[in-house]
């Protein structure tokens, strides 16, 4: 066989291997998250299908399989049928580009499907390429309650990738490259980038929070308020996708986090001393970092109530914006004066921390940007409507 | 990487297709309006509030921005302080541009 078809086996079937990791990982996503919501509330997750709930997941799937697939009447059958497959395709597609450990770790070949020196870029489109799935999946339905949780989805989604866009910024005038095995070998000499920018690392978590759907931002699927949102029509198997897409995006979003602010694949020197080469255990590390914040997001919808619509595009668009451009002039003005001064990455996370804590020192402030909305230019007028509430 | 996943969502799709039952009637079929016959406008032909268009050309101008801002974030180390200048000019521009958008109170949503 030629080089270059055993090149391609190679990628096909590491390929085949990421996606069908992936959904394995989202079925038992699925089983952890509803164990530890459980016992976050003082009861038992599931633990009848199988010793503690293991099958959970696998009566799940044959379920979903097995279930009637129904189109409304009204539906746009062909893209009502495309927009899960475009949502799970975009999903899955997108993790394929995070290195799992350096070159030729992986029995000898590279422990990653495709590697751009765009990655960063690559990945952003991508992900951003699952608002198409969510809207044209709501669009299609023909009903009332999916098209408007498509268009508050895709509302949020577009506010928060500027966001999330604005505030990576910083990170890679630092490093100097948008290739994710530049961003971690960096990260292995100069420290990990969550100690010169934890500023940005907070504004780019909340904005990932908002970009894949999770509680406190998980307005378009807003049980109480617009039914399941964009799902309401949709059963079966084409549910499952978009619920798969959801889960997978999370874990994209935090294998982003882990690899851009967390470094990597590379676990922390210091424990070196401990075990010699333990921070150079390839792929361990990444999926301890991405459970680490999987687990983060768990906790998070556990907690924290939901945001209401307004308040939502208001901090998305008057807060995290402002300063994820405040925080990239904060990098340009360190690197043009400061660093030629002789003056060390220390003071950039020195500065990161300082407008974290100013951050939070002025939240009780900050949080009159989406609590209470500004008054009307013409006030109300204060009738009730006839018939009560 | 595309076409495994892209395939893996068609196979379920097809998969389903075949072994889920087909049982349809009229009132299965009907769209979803809290157990009410659907009435008015029904998804396109309902009207919906001009923010959401606002939002999207904001999207589109401030995307736009980003996108300028990434090679010159990439390229920034080796054109400084020159480069400091010039991303320091191109967001004062576009900061009038936010200015003026927050006090038409595009941003409001009230």
């Amino acid at each position: 066989m030629p080089d270059w078809l055993i090149a391609a086996l190679i990628t096909l079937l590491k390929a085949v291997l990421v996606a069908l990791g992936l959904l394995t990982a989202f079925a038992y996503m699925t089983l952890v998250e509803r164990r530890l919501l459980a016992r976050m509330q003082i009861r038992w997750g599931p633990n009848r299908v199988g010793p503690m709930g293991l099958l959970q997941p696998l009566a799940d799937a044959i379920k979903s399989i097995f279930k009637e697939d129904l189109t409304v009447t009204l539906a746009d059958k062909l893209v009502y049928t495309l927009a899960p497959i475009l949502a799970i395709g975009m999903a899955l597609t997108a993790f394929g580009g995070i290195p799992a450990g350096p070159a030729g770790s992986l029995f000898g070949a590279d422990p990653w499907v495709y590697n751009l020196d765009a990655g960063l870029l690559a990945l952003l489109a991508l992900t951003s390429m699952g608002v198409y799935g969510i809207f044209l999946g709501g669009w299609a339905s023909g009903s009332k309650y999916p098209m408007l949780g498509a268009l508050r989805s895709s509302a949020q989604m577009i506010s928060y990738e500027l966001g999330m866009g604005l505030s990576v910024l910083g990170t890679l005038m630092l490093i100097g490259s948008t290739n994710f095995r530049v961003i971690v070998e960096w990260q292995r000499f100069e420290g990990w980038t969550i100690l010169f920018q934890v500023f940005a690392f907070a504004l780019f978590l909340i904005s990932s929070f908002a970009e894949v759907n999770r509680t406190p931002f998980d307005l378009p699927e807003a049980e109480q308020e617009i039914v399941a949102g964009y799902l309401t029509e949709y059963s079966a198997i084409k549910w499952a996708l978009f619920q798969m897409a959801e889960y997978v995006n999370m874990m994209t979003a935090s294998a982003l986090m882990a690899t851009l602010f967390f470094g990597g694949y590379r676990g922390p020197v210091f424990l070196e001393g401990l075990i010699p080469g333990i921070s150079g255990w390839p792929i361990i590390w990444l999926v301890v970092k991405i459970g680490f914040f999987l687990f983060l997001f768990i906790w998070v919808r556990a907690t924290l109530p939901r945001f209401r619509y307004d308040q939502l595009m208001r901090l998305g668009w008057k807060l995290i914006l402002p300063l994820a451009l405040a925080n990239t002039m904060l990098v340009a003005f360190y690197l043009a004066f400061l660093k030629p001064a002789g003056l060390g990455l220390w003071l950039m996370g020195l500065l990161s921390l300082a407008g974290l804590v100013g951050l939070l020192l002025l939240s009780d402030r900050v949080r009159g940007l989406w609590s209470a909305p500004a008054a009307p230019k013409v006030p109300a007028k204060a009738t009730r409507p006839v018939g009560g509430d | 990487m595309l076409l495994v996943a892209v395939g893996i969502g068609v196979l379920a799709v097809i998969v389903s297709a075949i072994l889920g039952p087909k049982k349809s009637s009229r009132a299965k079929l009907m769209p979803y309006e809290s157990g009410n016959d659907p009435e008015g406008g029904v998804g396109t032909s309902q009207r919906f509030p001009v923010h959401f268009y606002l939002v999207a050309m904001l999207f589109i101008v401030f995307d736009i921005e980003t996108a300028f801002f990434y090679p010159l974030a990439v390229a920034y180390q080796k054109l400084v302080p020159f480069a400091f200048f010039e991303a320091l000019t191109f967001v004062l521009l576009l900061l009038v541009g936010y200015v003026y958008v927050l006090k038409k109170r595009v941003l409001e949503w009230a």
